[in-house]
């Protein structure tokens, strides 16, 4: 079974497999602080771009702009390979991170606003006439209900936060595909890669599946 | 004497639309003033000022026990002692009816958790719907919907009670339970400014009564005054096709 030899060679597989587990643990570390970064840097944007003072609103939705229509790859390579010549040198490690976290506030962003607006005029009303400061009514009132509703974006957003983590591998970052074209390169065999992607999608497959399983649940609430 | 509630020159438009041209009013403390009108008479845009919730031209006055309704320090403040009920009822949907009647009485008043539980479920009990404490608003009906919104208010102790058309959006046969909530509620020391479209209401349990059209108030008087002997053309008009059908 030639095919078999070619691309799920058993033994190159164990063989490389504790290879790949270190860089799975990479690509995990870096996609979780994206997201995280992300997460926090994005609801901070969507407040400026819905309530603050109108030269910062203008600010905040350049920027989300910006980092929506420039490509993830170019960023990294402009944070990895440019920024040096200005004396700013991050590692490989933050380089990624940064330029993730970067564009994913953005998209984070236009996920949040979007779920504010959603939110009906009455309750900003009724947490008003109450008598709650802007900071009790977000936190007590308008940010539950928005988050509800953006639960399944954000989990989209995650995915393709986590999916773009593989761009670190062209900042020399051992990461999960990385490591997998090293072993490649190593056993003279496309093993690994096989094996790499198997990976991402065993981590990934079950998130898209609990997106779907989201989006129809609170379609059927509304 | 200025009223409690002190309204002088209140002007507010919407672009190009003035929705109201300038009106003087003074509500007493205790006073049940109800509001009636055509839609789009600028009855709602009138309370919605007094809270706030829509600004109005900088050269008009509103006060509100002596301070005055504009945006800084003292606007949460003023808010916090003006209770409103809305007519979509606009409770929190993702707390419970007890927390929707907790929360600004925790966050604003600052009072303990214990102490705002015991409030909420004596309010509720007032209002008739002690037992939904523990239901989400949505598994509510309309009537009782609004009877926790008033609930919710009453919570926070305030000096006045806006009513903005409370049983406009009610199923008819609900409208009764809310009404007798607020007749419940008129003479306890309470400030009321209800708009309504109920004048049998207006008529048995207002101190006063409002006539607006066209941004204006055009008459005010008692109950008997507007409904028996109304001295304006408008509202004579506005009484007759309302109350011959």
């Amino acid at each position: 079974m030639e095919i078999f030899d070619t691309f799920f060679n058993l033994p190159v597989l164990i063989r490389t497999f504790p290879l790949l587990l270190s860089g799975l643990w990479i690509t995990l570390q870096i996609g979780v602080v994206s997201i995280l970064a992300g997460l926090v840097a994005g609801l901070g944007l969507a407040l400026v771009r819905l309530y603050a003072a109108g030269w910062l609103r203008f600010l905040a939705r350049l920027y989300i702009d910006v980092m929506r229509s420039i490509p993830l790859l170019v960023l990294l390579i402009i944070i990895y390979y440019a920024l040096p010549f200005v004396g700013i040198r991050l590692s490989p490690f933050l380089s990624a991170v940064a330029a993730l976290s970067l564009v994913s506030a953005a998209y984070t962003a236009e996920i949040f606003r979007a779920g504010i607006e959603a939110i009906p005029r009455g309750q900003f009303e009724a947490s008003e006439a109450l008598g709650l400061g802007v900071r009790h009514k977000m936190v007590d009132v308008i940010l539950p209900q928005a988050i509800r509703i953006v639960i399944p974006p954000l989990t989209n957003n995650c995915i393709n936060v986590m999916k773009d983590t593989a761009l670190a591998s062209v900042v020399a970052m051992p990461d999960l595909l990385k490591q997998a074209t090293q072993a490649q390169a190593l056993s003279a065999n496309p093993s690994p890669l096989i094996g790499a992607a198997l990976i991402y999608l065993a981590i990934l497959w079950p998130l898209v599946a609990a997106v779907s399983r989201l989006e129809r649940r609170y379609g059927k609430d509304r | 004497m200025p009223g409690y509630i002190h309204i002088r020159n209140l002007k507010k438009s919407f672009g190009s639309f003035t929705a109201l041209h300038g009106i003087d009013l003074d509500i007493a403390e205790g006073e049940v003033v109800c509001v009636i009108g055509p839609s789009g008479s600028g009855k709602s845009t009138l309370i919605r000022c007094i809270n706030l919730l829509e600004d109005y031209a900088a050269d008009s006055t509103i006060t509100v026990g002596g301070t005055p309704v504009q945006r800084g320090r003292a606007l949460e403040k003023v808010r916090a002692d003006v209770g409103m009920v809305f007519q979509s009822f606009n409770l929190f949907p993702h707390l419970t009816v007890l927390r929707n009647v907790m929360l600004a009485p925790m966050r604003v008043r600052h009072l303990p958790e214990a102490e705002a539980e015991q409030r909420a479920r004596e309010l509720l009990r007032r209002v008739g719907i002690g037992e939904q404490a523990d239901k989400f608003p949505g598994k509510l009906s309309g009537g009782q919907q609004q009877r926790v919104a008033i609930a919710r208010a009453l919570a926070m102790e305030p000096k006045v009670m806006l009513f903005d058309e409370p049983t406009s959006a009610l199923d008819p046969e609900m409208v009764g339970e809310v009404l007798d909530v607020m007749k419940s509620l008129a003479g306890t020391g309470v400030t009321m400014l209800v708009v309504t479209h109920e004048m049998g209401f207006a008529r048995q349990v207002a101190d006063r009564v409002i006539f607006m059209d066209g941004g204006r108030i055009v008459e005010s008087g008692t109950p008997a005054q507007i409904f028996d002997t109304p001295q304006e053309e408008r509202t004579r008009n506005f009484l007759g096709a309302v109350l011959n059908h």
